[in-house]
C-alpha cells in the first residue's frame, strides 16, 4: 500500500468531513398487520427491536475498527397506512407512538416510514394517517413521515396535495420542527436511506441493510487543484472521487449486513450535506464557478456536479438505489444559508435547481403567514417537475409562526438554521381548489 | 485481521520506541514499517497483525490516543481493508 493513498484516506477523513451518512436498516411491517390496533402494535415493536436489536452496537463496532464516522444509525419500516388499514381506528397516532417507542428502545437517531402513497387516490387508511399527522409530527421525536402525491406512471393526485397544504400549516402551529420531519414526494423510491423520506417499500424483503455515504468537502477539496482547468476535466475529478467515496460506502455496509445476518440493499451515492463548516454542497457549486450559489450558472454547474457524482459511484458499489444525488437543503448548508443572505439564492432558484438534482425544495424556512393553498401549489409544481422528468422530487417547507421575511430560525443540530425566505404573495387559491387530479403525462405510456 | 496504524506529528526523541513498545504489550505483531519525513511532519505507516477475532478496537484506540498524547503526535489504527477498498480495485 502507497504512503500517499493512507494519507489521503487520512486527509478525508479527518480533515475533509468524509463519513458514512447512514446505515438505515428496513422492516417489512406487513407481517403485523392485525385488525386490532393494539395487538398490531405491539407486533411493530416486538419484531423491530428484535431486528434491530444489534443495529446500533455493529454501527459503533465498524466506526472503532475503520475508523470511519457513522453518523445515523435509522431504521425505515413499511408505510404505515397500509399497516394500520386493517384496524377500524380512526386516528394512527397510536402507531407512530410505537415506532417512537421501539426506536428509542433499540437507541438509533429516526425511524421512518409513518407514510401513505396516495398518488392515484385514497386507501381505506391513507387519509386518516394524513389527518394524524399534524399530531404525531408534533408529539413524537423520532419517528418521520412522508406522502407521495405523484408519479410518473399516475400524475398527480391533487386532493393530497391541497391536504398536505394544510396539514403543513397545522403542524408548524404546533411546533417550529414538526415540518422537518415531513416530506411530501412525486416518485417517492422504496429504498431510500435517507430521512426524513425514507420507507420500507413493499417490493422490498423482509429486513435489508441501506447504506447513504456523503462527502460533499471531499469533492471540494479534489476540485481545489483543478482551478481554472475546462469543465471536462471538472466532472472527470468529481467522478473520481465519487468513486472512492462509494467504495468506501460498499465496504461499510456490506459488513454491516454481513454482522446483522441480514442481506445488503443499496448504496445511496448522495452528496448530503451538514451545516459544518467544509460539509457544503453550495461550495462545490462555488468552487465549479459561481461566485455565490443561486447566481445564473449554478442550475449547469449543479447538473454536471449530479451527473458526475452518480456515473463515479455507479461502478463502485453492487447496487445503487435510494435518491443517488446531490441534496440541497437550505438550512443544512451553511453556503447556501450564505447564498441566501447575499440575495443571491431565492425560492424560484431552488425550483429551478431541483429540475436537475436528486430531490427538491427541502428544508427552507418561510413566513407563517403564508397561505395553505401555497405551500400546496409549492408542492404541486415540485411533483410536476418530478412527474415530468421521471425522476424524484419533494418538498419539506417550514412556515415559521410569526417570522417575517430575513429573520432568522434555529432548527438545531444537523438541522441547521436559515433566514426565512421570500415566497411569492400572489394567489394560488383557484388552481388548488378545483382539486382533482393532474393526469399522467404521454410518455408515461410506455407498455 | 490485519490493520494499518499510522502516526504523524512532530519529530522528536522515542516516537517509534513508544508505539512499538505500546503494541508488543498488546501482543500485536508489526508486519511492516515505512517512516518519512512528509512537509516536515514526521510520518510513520505499521502494517500490523490482531490476531484475535473478537478485539475490541475502541480500547486500543483510547490507548493509542493516551499515547499519542504523550508523544505529542496522533496516532490512528484502521483495519487495512479501507484503504483496499478505496484505492485498489
Amino acid at each position: 500500500m502507497e504512503t500517499n493513498k493512507i494519507i489521503e484516506t487520512i486527509h478525508m477523513i479527518a480533515d475533509e468531513n468524509l463519513d458514512v451518512r447512514t446505515i438505515t436498516m428496513g422492516i417489512s411491517l406487513l407481517d403485523c398487520i392485525d385488525s386490532d390496533s393494539d395487538r398490531a402494535c405491539q407486533k411493530i415493536y416486538q419484531k423491530i427491536t428484535a431486528k434491530a436489536a444489534k443495529l446500533v452496537k455493529v454501527g459503533q463496532q465498524i466506526e472503532a475498527e475503520y475508523g470511519i464516522p457513522i453518523i445515523n444509525k435509522r431504521i425505515s419500516v413499511t408505510p404505515i397506512s397500509l399497516i394500520a388499514a386493517a384496524s377500524n381506528d380512526e386516528d394512527y397516532f397510536k402507531y407512530a407512538q410505537i415506532l417512537d417507542k421501539a426506536a428509542k428502545a433499540v437507541g438509533v437517531n429516526f425511524i421512518g416510514g409513518f407514510s401513505a402513497l396516495v398518488q392515484k387516490g385514497y386507501q381505506t387508511g391513507d387519509l386518516k394517517l394524513i389527518k394524524s399527522l399534524p399530531r404525531v409530527l408534533a408529539e413524537t421525536e423520532l419517528v418521520c413521515c412522508s406522502v407521495n402525491v405523484g408519479s410518473t406512471r399516475s400524475g398527480i393526485n391533487m386532493d393530497a396535495v391541497a391536504d398536505m397544504g394544510k396539514v403543513i400549516k397545522q403542524a408548524a402551529e404546533r411546533s417550529v420542527i414538526a415540518n422537518t420531519k415531513l416530506v411530501v414526494f412525486c416518485n417517492a423510491v422504496e429504498d431510500n436511506p435517507f430521512m426524513a423520506g425514507a420507507f420500507h417499500g413493499v417490493g422490498e424483503g423482509d429486513t435489508v441493510i441501506n447504506v447513504g455515504v456523503s462527502g460533499p468537502g471531499v469533492v471540494k477539496h479534489a476540485l481545489e487543484k483543478v482551478k481554472g482547468q475546462p469543465l471536462d476535466v471538472v466532472a472527470e475529478t468529481i467522478k473520481k472521487t465519487a468513486f472512492k467515496v462509494t467504495r468506501m460506502g460498499q465496504l461499510v455496509g456490506s459488513i454491516a449486513a454481513e454482522r446483522l445476518q441480514v442481506p445488503f440493499g443499496i448504496v445511496d451515492l448522495s452528496l448530503a450535506p451538514t451545516p459544518a463548516v467544509g460539509d457544503s454542497v453550495a461550495q462545490i457549486l462555488e468552487e465549479i464557478g459561481v461566485e455565490k450559489v443561486g447566481t445564473h450558472g449554478t442550475t449547469a454547474a449543479l447538473a454536471l456536479l449530479n451527473d458526475a457524482v452518480k456515473k463515479g459511484g455507479i461502478m463502485a458499489c453492487s447496487r445503487v438505489g435510494g435518491l443517488s444525488g446531490a441534496f440541497i437543503p437550505v438550512s443544512e448548508d451553511a453556503e447556501m444559508i450564505a447564498g441566501v443572505q447575499a440575495g443571491a439564492l431565492n425560492v424560484e432558484k431552488l425550483e429551478a435547481m431541483t429540475a436537475v438534482c436528486s430531490v427538491g425544495l427541502d428544508m427552507i424556512p418561510i413566513p407563517g403567514d403564508t397561505p395553505a393553498e401555497t405551500i400546496s401549489a409549492m408542492i404541486a409544481d415540485e411533483a410536476a417537475i418530478g412527474m415530468i422528468n421521471n425522476k424524484t422530487t419533494a418538498v419539506r417547507v417550514l412556515p415559521v409562526k410569526g417570522k417575517k421575511v430575513g429573520e432568522m430560525v434555529e432548527f438545531g443540530g444537523l438541522m441547521g438554521y436559515a433566514p426565512v425566505m421570500a415566497v411569492n404573495s400572489a394567489s394560488s387559491k383557484n388552481l388548488i381548489d378545483r382539486r382533482g387530479s393532474i393526469p399522467a403525462p404521454i410518455h408515461s405510456f410506455k407498455n | 485481521m490485519k490493520a494499518i496504524l499510522t502516526t504523524i506529528g512532530k519529530d522528536q526523541v522515542g516516537i517509534i520506541a513508544g508505539v512499538s513498545q505500546f503494541l508488543a504489550a498488546k501482543s500485536i505483531n508489526i508486519l511492516d514499517v515505512s517512516q518519512t519525513i512528509m512537509d516536515g511532519y514526521f510520518t510513520m505507516m505499521m502494517m500490523v497483525e490482531i490476531k484475535d477475532k473478537d478485539f475490541d478496537f475502541s480500547v486500543l484506540t483510547a490507548g493509542l490516543n493516551d499515547l499519542g498524547q504523550k508523544l505529542g503526535v496522533e496516532i490512528k489504527i484502521r483495519r487495512a481493508e479501507i484503504y483496499q477498498a478505496m484505492h485498489q480495485l
